[in-house]
């Protein structure tokens, strides 16, 4: 563990020490208090604090005179004062006299929190942070992004070539393949990785929703708007944004964003202070930008901001060999999460989902793992317990197979096969009369031979 | 060890209801649910107008010595302790007690527009965020994990819905 960050907590109120004490305690620092100026004089000569948080109005030696005392010890000590009514005056006084800063009694807890880390971040005492934070590293790797096919290999290197620049990138890939997860794998590698990734869905919100979202309101800024919220692009100060469905903002959000993009600052909605923020922008989308641009409904050069960088994710048809590694660690998260005793998947089970096309990608294979272990009796996955209705005909669909007709046949061959080619039975489960039956097998002139 | 949770002034019962059926899924421990003699008035700031939370546990400490576990009050009341503005919960690091407050979870206080689902996870966070810190843990650096400070609700909506790997090794019988 590296080392805590000593706070001294002077207060002539019991009440107002405890709370202080527990609210830094929680947060990971060593937390002291004083209950005067006098006695934090002397804690403060025998030990040394990394930083003070000092009442200003205290009966005996005022929390100004500690500062002034406090400096001529250690003239870079960090003190945060407290006072009880804001005040010009006071807040002149208090850094005249080499306060950091000031807080006006109650304060919003995000305001402490910022203060007390910014105060802390100067004197570059966030290094010993930054070397407990290198200890955990582990612990923050997307630990759910599965593959180790050759194209998997070759998405994995680009992310770690791109992540330690701080260059804009955009990830296509379809539905399901896990655009997110390699996003996080780009800003858990990259120098950002301390800071937090803020994900937003642009496809999900209204235009005035996502204006509010990623910009953030003042307090009564609209009906409703009973507190102040930052918005996504403030949250991502120092770390990175991801704009996933890039493709479906409006045209004036698009006009918003290749701004707020290129300035990297901006207004909360229905306020005035200009926010500016130090953000990494990743995006995604499963849509054809280039043709949007064409045709007038993506912005030209909002799309050469976003597209500097490309990383396409296959789709899990075109690599089948992860599937056996994504379905054990489906197996894994869920038996663990439901308390069931599934280990492993049955050699039919497997058959089936590495022949399966795989239209909701990874996404949709976990679903199905899901569902087989909801439904499943045994240890294993049985080929009965994945959720698809085609399932016991053990019907795959493989790259050859795109057209509905071939799909028709192919469905009508194997459901022939599995039933020796009885026509009456099969025209039941097929849920069809016996002399469409005969017309399919007709026009696709299938035959017993066939597979 | 079971894990209580104290209803005070809290009448959402669906909320209550999913809660319940979301810690079980995640605890080997049994979650119940009993009533605390606490009259919120007698901690209420009038200057405030939001109840002393810190009071509230001394008073629940009184009334729950009979008690083998860990007791989580949930309350839809706007708590403070003096300095902060507000806080969503308060806890006893490794100790017994914690308070929640879901008032200022409640998305029509910022949107204007009720979500119940976001209700929940937000619930759900700060509830095993709460209880974190009555096995001991402190505030983590991790972004996804339940326990990364969060002084606003932006915090809340950003970190993640699960304990790390380093955090989750101090909670007893939590499944994952």
């Amino acid at each position: 563990m590296g080392k805590r960050e000593k706070i001294l907590i002077v207060d002539d109120e019991k009440i107002v020490r405890e709370s202080l004490y527990h609210w830094f305690e929680e947060d990971n620092y060593e937390v002291d208090t004083a209950e005067d100026g006098e006695t934090a004089l002397q804690k403060y000569e025998k030990g040394k604090y990394d930083i003070l948080l000092v009442d200003m109005k205290m009966p005996g030696m005022s929390g100004l005179d500690l500062l002034t005392k406090v400096k001529e010890i250690d003239k870079d000590a960090l003190v945060i004062l407290i006072t009880a009514f804001a005040s010009v005056p006071t807040a002149i006084t208090a850094l005249k006299n080499g306060a950091f800063d000031y807080i006006t009694k109650p304060v919003d807890p995000d305001e402490l929190a910022h203060i007390v880390n910014k105060a802390l971040e100067q004197r570059a005492l966030k290094i010993e942070n930054i070397q407990l934070k290198e200890n955990i590293d582990e612990i923050i790797k997307p630990d759910n992004l599965i593959g180790e096919s050759y194209q998997m290999r070759k998405v994995y290197e680009l992310v770690y070539s791109v992540a330690i620049t701080d260059t804009t990138v955009i990830i296509r890939g379809e539905s399901g393949t896990g655009k997110e997860l390699v996003a996080k794998a780009v800003h858990i590698n990259s120098s950002r990785k301390y800071f937090p990734i803020i994900t937003v869905n642009c496809g999900a919100l209204s235009e005035s929703l996502l204006e509010s979202e990623l910009f953030g309101h003042e307090k009564g800024s609209f009906t409703g708007a009973q507190f102040k919220r930052k918005g996504k692009f403030e949250m991502a100060d120092r770390g990175t944004i991801f704009l996933d469905e890039i493709g479906s903002i409006s045209p004036k959000m698009q006009v918003e964003l290749l701004r707020v993009i290129e300035k990297k600052q901006f207004n909360r909605v229905g306020g005035n202070e200009l926010i500016k923020s130090d953000f990494r922008v990743i995006t995604a989308t499963n849509e054809p930008l280039e043709e949007l641009v064409k045709a007038g409904k993506f912005r030209e050069d909002l799309y050469y901001r976003l597209n500097v960088f490309t990383i396409v994710i296959p789709p899990l048809r075109e690599r089948r060999d992860d599937i056996p590694l994504l379905v054990n660690f489906f197996i894994k998260k869920f038996s663990t999460a439901m308390n069931k005793k599934v280990k492993t998947v049955s050699k039919e089970a497997l058959d089936f989902l590495m022949n399966y096309n795989w239209p909701g990608n990874v996404r949709e294979l976990e679903n199905a793992i899901e569902r087989a272990m909801v439904v499943g009796k045994s240890n294993s996955i049985m080929v009965e317990d994945l959720p698809f209705h085609l399932s016991s005909n053990n019907f795959a669909l493989n790259n050859d197979v795109k057209s509905l007709a071939a799909m028709e046949r192919k469905f009508i061959l194997n459901t022939l096969n599995e039933n020796e080619w009885n026509i009456s039975k099969t025209a039941q489960i097929l849920e069809i009369d016996r002399v469409t039956l005969y017309n399919k097998i007709n026009k696709y002139n299938l035959s017993k031979n066939d597979y | 060890m079971d894990i209580y949770l104290a209803p005070l002034r809290f009448y959402n019962t669906l909320l209550l209801q999913n809660l319940i059926t979301e810690l079980s899924k995640r605890f080997s421990a049994k979650i119940r649910v009993i009533d605390l003699d606490i009259n919120l008035d007698d901690f209420f700031s009038i200057d405030r107008k939001q109840y002393f939370s810190t009071q509230i546990i001394a008073e629940a400490i009184k009334l729950t010595d009979n008690i083998d576990g860990k007791v989580i009050m949930l309350t839809d009341v706007d708590i403070f302790v003096p300095v902060l503005t507000f806080i969503f919960g308060e806890a006893q690091l490794n100790g017994k007690h914690a308070l929640l407050s879901v008032c200022r979870l409640h998305e029509e206080f910022y949107s204007g527009i009720s979500n119940d689902n976001l209700l929940l996870e937000r619930t759900i966070k700060e509830f095993l965020h709460e209880l974190g810190h009555c096995y001991g843990l402190r505030h983590c650096i991790d972004w996804d994990c339940v326990m990364h400070s969060s002084p606003g609700i932006e915090e809340v909506d950003i970190k993640g819905s699960s304990f790390c790997r380093n955090c989750i090794s101090k909670i007893e019988g939590y499944k994952y």
